[in-house]
């Protein structure tokens, strides 16, 4: 037989189910503690295998330093994104905040590739490397992605789905920043789509796991 | 008292409740959703009409407050918290209720039968004898007669012996004859109906 409890009954369960609980701390204390472990961990490796020389010369050119700059940004708007959206009482607008460097970061990497193929002609389309900085965009968002679903569970978001977008979005754009201290040669209109689709795929998974987030 | 005044009391006093919920004061939290229970009310019925559909949408929104209660602020205002959970439930139970709109049909009656006897409407019985009685009526007397007392009203072929002035014999030969007699019948009916 079906049993259905009144709001009175299921306060009372409440009140006998309650805890002390400590509250979360601010968003963006949470997310730069995030940000500042990763730029540890990651910071660590660059310095360990990097080579100073390509980082030099991609930091001397103004496009490339605002596409990486541009990268660099959108990973962190979308990180914080995540952390505020993953809370009830902010404001649904941070699911917007990524997009302007989103944007920065595709037109700076378009005009490279349109730069690079117009200078090198045929040279331009070629598949090169391509798949091995798809292959490290998804595979350093990999463990990104499961340190930061691990912390932004915690807040058991009423809405995973934008929450994952964001936070997919966040270690994607972050792991291709840090591609850009390994990628020996300028970005190719195949580069750039390997680099989006890398970005898409980690997006797209991320989306399909929101259920982990609540 | 002025109803800014009432509603910033209200705020603090919730917001109070809240903190010491959080830290686990029993009776506090008890005071707290009793207190915020009419408000949730007030804004379920924005979303839903039913009035019983929007009581289980305000069990959703305490239930969603109880396991959310630690992404609260204590330095942030209560009640915009406590809406926002409250309108994001209520967006929920429209959405479950148009998806269930547009894959389901509700129909008032059901035509079910069930396993158990004791569980079937009468009236599909009372259906079958209105629907049976046009084809009693063409059947020879002493079969008809036979079989209303034997099949249809349940008499014991002693019963109905006495009652019909009919032999037990003479009654099952009548009883079998009206039963095949039926079926060329039905059989016949059924052969017009389809053409």
């Amino acid at each position: 037989m079906k049993t259905e409890r009144t709001t009175d009954e299921l306060i009372g369960v409440l009140r006998q189910g309650l805890a002390p609980v400590r509250p979360l701390r601010p968003p963006m204390l949470r997310a730069l503690s995030w940000l500042g472990l990763v730029t540890l961990v990651v910071g660590a490796a660059v310095l360990r295998w990097a080579n100073p020389a390509i980082i030099a010369a991609r930091t001397a050119e103004a496009r490339l330093a605002l596409e990486c700059a541009a990268a660099l940004l959108t990973g962190i708007t979308a990180v914080l994104a995540a952390f505020y959206l993953s809370l009830p009482d902010r404001t649904r607008l941070w699911r917007y905040a990524p997009l302007p460097p989103l944007l920065l970061w595709i037109g700076t990497s378009g005009l490279g590739c349109l730069q690079y193929g117009a200078g090198l002609g045929p040279a331009g389309d070629r598949l090169g490397e391509s798949s091995h900085c798809f292959m490290f965009i998804v595979l350093v968002s990999a463990p990104l992605a499961v340190l930061l679903y691990a912390v932004l569970r915690r807040a058991r978001p009423l809405e995973p789905f934008p929450v994952a977008l964001c936070a997919a979005l966040g270690v994607a754009a972050l792991a291709a920043f840090v591609l850009q201290f390994f990628h020996p040669f300028d970005t190719t209109v195949i580069d750039l789509s390997a680099h989006l689709a890398a970005v898409a795929v980690v997006v797209a998974l991320a989306g399909l796991s929101r259920r982990a987030l609540a | 008292m002025a109803p800014d005044n009432q509603s910033q009391l209200q705020e603090a006093a919730w917001a109070r409740l809240m903190s010491a919920a959080q830290q686990g004061d029993t009776n506090c939290y008890e005071q707290l959703l009793r207190g915020i229970t009419p408000f949730i009310r007030s804004l379920t019925r924005r979303y839903c009409r039913n009035p019983q559909l929007a009581e289980d949408v305000v069990q959703d929104v305490l239930l969603t407050v109880h396991r959310i209660r630690h992404t609260w602020d204590p330095r942030r205002p209560f009640s915009p918290w406590l809406a926002s959970i409250a309108a994001r439930r209520g967006i929920d139970r429209i959405r479950r209720d148009s998806r269930i709109a547009r894959h389901e049909v509700s129909h008032e009656l059901v035509p079910e039968t069930f396993a158990v006897a004791a569980t079937n409407n009468e009236s599909g019985a009372l259906r079958a004898v209105e629907a049976i009685e046009p084809l009693l009526a063409a059947l020879p007397e002493r079969q008809r007669r036979a079989l209303e007392a034997i099949k249809i009203r349940g008499l014991s072929l002693a019963q109905a012996a006495s009652e019909s002035g009919q032999s037990v014999g003479a009654l099952k030969v009548n009883v079998h004859r009206a039963v095949k007699a039926l079926r060329a019948l039905v059989g016949t009916v059924d052969q017009t109906e389809d053409q």
